[in-house]
């Protein structure tokens, strides 16, 4: 895969799945009182993101619903050279 | 995450795709992974070690830390129609343990395999008996589960 240019890791604000933030979905949120900003919880569709990575010997860009049709596993931690 | 890659042929058998977090830029990342990471396991890191400097990712999943700047532990299972099935959060000083990540996988697979008719009771291990919810199951669960077996 080629170097390609990589931005900041940001949350596209859609959970995976969901090509165009339709206005149904925005005006249901807003109704149940949450923000435009969908969060995670089980059960519900994985706030999906855009972000830069590091993948054997590369820079690249990782895109959560391109894992669409794969189980996935996200694990968060606190900081590279850390113990546990 | 070396405890992971040394057994990343599991969640491979079970075709997870993994994706680690932190708020370490990919750059960071790389000489974590070159210098250390790589010498601990024995092919390196093979999945997506992505940056989330700001924590934008760890807010819409809960577990960035805003007075410490970092994301904290959080583990999360995304089946194939991106609905998560699984969550676990943890404060910094105690770790996870891959078996029982496993075990979660193998068992909303196994529900998922079923199209929902079977539940996996709490300690479900493959090989261990499902449940099938329905009316015939009410009151009726001491018949095909006990809690010790």
């Amino acid at each position: 895969m080629p170097d390609e240019p990589v931005g900041c890791a940001r949350p596209t604000g859609k959970v995976v799945g969901e090509e165009t933030p339709s206005s149904e979905v925005s005006e249901e949120k807003t109704k149940t009182g949450v923000q435009n900003m969908s969060m995670a919880k089980v059960g519900g569709k994985a706030p999906d993101f855009e972000a830069p990575a590091y993948h054997r010997g590369k820079f690249i860009n990782v895109k959560l619903s391109d894992y669409l049709g794969k189980w996935v596993l996200i694990c968060f931690y606190p900081g590279d050279f850390t113990f546990v | 995450m070396s405890a992971v890659a040394g057994k990343f042929d599991q969640l491979k058998e079970l075709g997870v795709e993994v994706l680690s977090i932190s708020t370490d830029s990919q750059f960071v990342h790389k000489i974590w992974e070159e210098e250390e990471l790589s010498k601990m396991t024995k092919d390196g890191i093979p999945w997506p070690m992505v940056a989330d400097g700001a924590g934008n990712l760890g807010r819409v999943y809960g577990v960035y830390d805003e007075a410490n700047g970092v994301n904290i532990r959080g583990r999360f299972l995304i089946d194939p129609d991106g609905v998560i099935q699984a969550m676990e959060v943890l404060t910094p000083p105690v770790g996870r343990k891959f078996e029982e990540t496993i075990r979660q996988i193998q068992a909303f697979q196994h529900v998922r395999n079923t199209k929902g008719a079977e539940a996996c009771p709490a300690g479900w291990e493959p090989g261990k008996p499902t449940l099938k919810p329905g009316p015939d199951l009410v009151g009726k669960v001491w018949k095909v589960w006990q809690p010790e077996k």
